[in-house]
């Protein structure tokens, strides 16, 4: 009896020693989809809608790299995950990409095997306190009860900061925004911390947002991204260069009403011209068709764009701009040259 | 002293019935006995009157008098009125039933649910005419709902990863609830054999599954096998999380039936032997029924568990009626109604557990044979 168990157990061991890394465009384009990782609701960057469409920003990004792939940009399959799942979906090769509101840090690079993809959303930690409370700076919250989210980033960043500021807090620990959202609301915490782009999608919601302030302190760099697994670059570059194309677009003055007319022949804009490919060949370059970058733009539009339907400050959302404006408004979103 | 009333004598035994006193029944006689029957009585009573007073005008107020049915958004809502919003579940209910399964072929899901129903007949009451026949429709059924729900010859193929909402929790929960018995039967009688073999393979699947928590297991399926499988070889996820339920819970009933067996007086079992039964036979014919008849609530408590269990599949990326709530309460022309969302799915969840326990109260009554084993 124990030697069958035993001898199972090597046999399974032996199986288990190898996984499928590299290859991942040629699986997608086998797939016929392109599997990507996402939140399983956030509003504002990922959630469905009434007609069970999967909406946001993040999603557009997915949209993008499938068009960009395939032209369709509806050959996406889209795999929610939680926050504690979503690397090892990615790793275990059970999706392609993570579009998940998922910061860049040192040990999830290096450690955890990631490759981000640079940063298609700069958030950071910020405060909400009701108005009525009278406080104009974090920094005069000492003996306040926080709502944080238990387990993330946001939990060590404001230990640290009531540390370094030396003032003392009293953690009220919740797990998910919508259990913040409530007890916030309640009462039951004086001060609601999480990303700046969560706080604003939350008071979005609330009855009298008006009487709510989001402090001016950002405590921490959370910078969003796209994630691949390590050991693929061809893929890496493919999810690295879509997203960047959207930002080159933007800047460029490419949109999506306009995209089809400047990219049916060359302009004399060379820069545009090698973006749209009228001109050279760099979505050969990744294994792509030639105006792999005018589909992406033409299914979703460029980063301004995306930015605007979803978050903008038309949007219940409302954020504005601010980091994630282009370099030459002042922001921090700027791509590489397109050569 | 003369009497006042006439007095009227009757034959013995032909006196009328009468009505008994005034204060010996009716309404205020049952207020009395069951309510005010003494002061602690009258305390809980004047308590749960104020309990309810508190709760349940408000609750009105808001589900159903201030609520709102129509609106376009949550701001069109609160325009509208305080109440609950429940023009986002009317928007949205579909998508919390069929998930992303395509609108043109949902009849096939309905067609299915109700087959379900007709399929269950025959099994959940033998009363149900021409049963025998009816049985054989049973026996097919996971075949044709399988056809049905997936496509393939003459429908359209659906993928299971547009399965989702309440579909979802529906056919992990059946399919759990209806291999788990057979199964759980199994390992509790191996569990019971004289054959060591059977018996250590018995017990250490049941302890291993009772070991690990469910989560572990759905996770393993959906993330960790892909590391035992060759390279490119892939089985689908909703068959990985069937299996994985399946398993799960027929580790638990096993022992749920466990109870049943041992609580069989041992008499019973020698008196199978001494008839000349083989093992299967005494089984069949004279330990499992009275087993089985014992263990209903246990087994019904581990089917109403499991049928909640499901909820858990949202660790793997499938969205059910749960994770189809919060994927749509993440829309932000909505956001902020999760009281809406999550009433309407406990009210699902209530009816569907609630009429797995009252069926196992009518089975329980139906069985009862007035003599305990």
């Amino acid at each position: 009896m124990k030697r069958y168990l035993l001898g199972a157990t090597a046999a399974l061991a032996m199986i288990g020693a190898t996984a499928a890394n590299a290859g991942t465009l040629d699986d997608v384009k086998a797939r016929g989809e392109l599997i990507c990782i996402v939140n399983t609701g956030l509003p504002g960057f990922s959630f469905t809608d009434e007609s069970g469409k999967w909406q946001g920003f993040d999603v557009d990004h997915c949209r993008a790299v499938a068009a960009a792939i395939f032209g369709d940009p509806n050959k996406v399959k889209y795999k929610p995950a939680t926050g504690k799942t979503r690397f090892t979906i990615l790793n275990s090769g059970e999706g392609d990409v993570i579009f998940r509101n998922t910061t860049w840090t040192f040990v999830r690079d290096v450690d955890v095997k990631l490759a981000f993809q640079g940063t298609n959303y700069y958030d950071g930690q910020g405060f909400m306190v009701p108005k009525k409370l009278g406080v104009k700076s974090a920094k005069e919250l000492d003996g306040a009860s926080v709502c944080i989210q238990t387990g993330t980033t946001t939990e060590l960043n404001l230990a640290d900061f009531f540390r370094s500021n030396k003032i003392k807090y009293e953690p009220v620990p919740i797990e998910s925004n919508e259990e913040a959202r409530t007890n916030y609301l309640a009462g039951r915490c004086d001060v609601y911390t999480t990303d700046a782009s969560g706080l604003a999608a939350t008071r979005a919601t609330f009855k009298d947002p008006q009487n709510h302030v989001i402090l001016p302190e950002i405590i921490s760099k959370e910078p969003l991204g796209p994630a691949t697994r390590h050991g693929d670059d061809q893929w890496s570059d493919i999810i690295r260069w879509t997203t960047n194309a959207l930002v080159a677009a933007e800047e460029l003055g490419i949109t999506q009403k306009n995209v089809g007319e400047l990219g049916a022949k060359a302009t004399d804009n060379p820069e545009i011209n090698r973006l749209l490919g009228t001109e050279g060949n760099l979505g050969g370059m990744l294994g792509l068709d030639k105006d792999w970058a005018a589909k992406a733009i033409k299914a979703v539009g460029n980063y301004g764009e995306i930015f605007d339907r979803n978050i903008g400050p038309k949007t219940p959302i409302g954020l504005e701009r601010g980091l994630n404006a282009l370099w030459t408004d002042g922001g921090l979103q700027y791509t590489p040259p397109f050569r | 002293m003369a009497d006042t009333t006439a007095t009227q004598r009757y034959e013995p035994g032909k006196h009328p019935e009468l009505p008994p006193p005034r204060l010996a029944s009716g309404p205020i006689y049952w207020v009395r006995e069951n309510l005010l029957s003494s002061w602690y009585n009258v305390f809980l009573t004047f308590i749960g009157v104020w309990f309810l007073w508190t709760i349940v005008p408000p609750l009105l107020n808001w589900g159903l008098f201030d609520a709102v049915f129509e609106a376009a958004d949550r701001a069109g809502c609160q325009a509208l009125g305080d109440g609950a919003c429940w023009a986002f579940i009317s928007e949205r209910y579909k998508l919390f039933i069929y998930g992303f399964y395509p609108e043109e072929e949902r009849w096939r899901v309905i067609l299915a649910f109700v087959l379900l129903f007709v399929a269950l007949g025959p099994l959940l009451f033998d009363k149900f005419p021409s049963r025998g026949k009816a049985m054989l429709f049973s026996l097919a059924y996971p075949f044709i709902a399988a056809w049905l729900l997936l496509g393939g010859f003459g429908l359209t193929p659906v993928g299971t990863d547009q399965f989702g909402g309440t579909l979802l929790n529906i056919i992990v929960g059946v399919t759990g609830i209806a291999f788990s018995l057979p199964i759980g039967i199994l390992l509790a009688l191996g569990r019971a054999s004289d054959m060591p073999a059977v018996r250590v393979i018995c017990v250490a699947f049941i302890e291993f599954i009772r070991g690990v928590p469910l989560i572990t297991l759905l996770f393993v399926a959906s993330t960790m096998l892909s590391y035992f499988l060759p390279p490119g070889t892939s089985f689908d996820l909703l068959l990985r999380v069937l299996i994985m339920v399946t398993l799960f819970s027929s580790g638990y009933m096993a022992e749920v039936i466990r109870g049943g067996l041992q609580a069989i007086p041992r008499g019973q079992y020698e008196a199978a032997d001494s008839m000349g039964l083989k093992y299967w036979q005494s089984m069949r014919l004279i330990v499992l029924p009275q087993a089985l008849k014992i263990s209903i609530p246990g087994i019904v408590n581990t089917f109403i568990g499991l049928f909640k269990d499901t909820t858990l599949v949202i660790i793997i990326g499938l969205l059910d009626i749960l994770g189809m709530g919060r994927a749509s309460l993440a829309d932000s022309k909505w956001a902020g109604l999760s009281n809406e969302v999550y009433i309407s799915i406990a009210v699902f969840f209530f009816l569907f557990c609630f009429a797995m326990s009252r069926y196992s109260l009518y089975l329980e009554s139906k069985l009862e044979t007035g003599h305990r084993t």
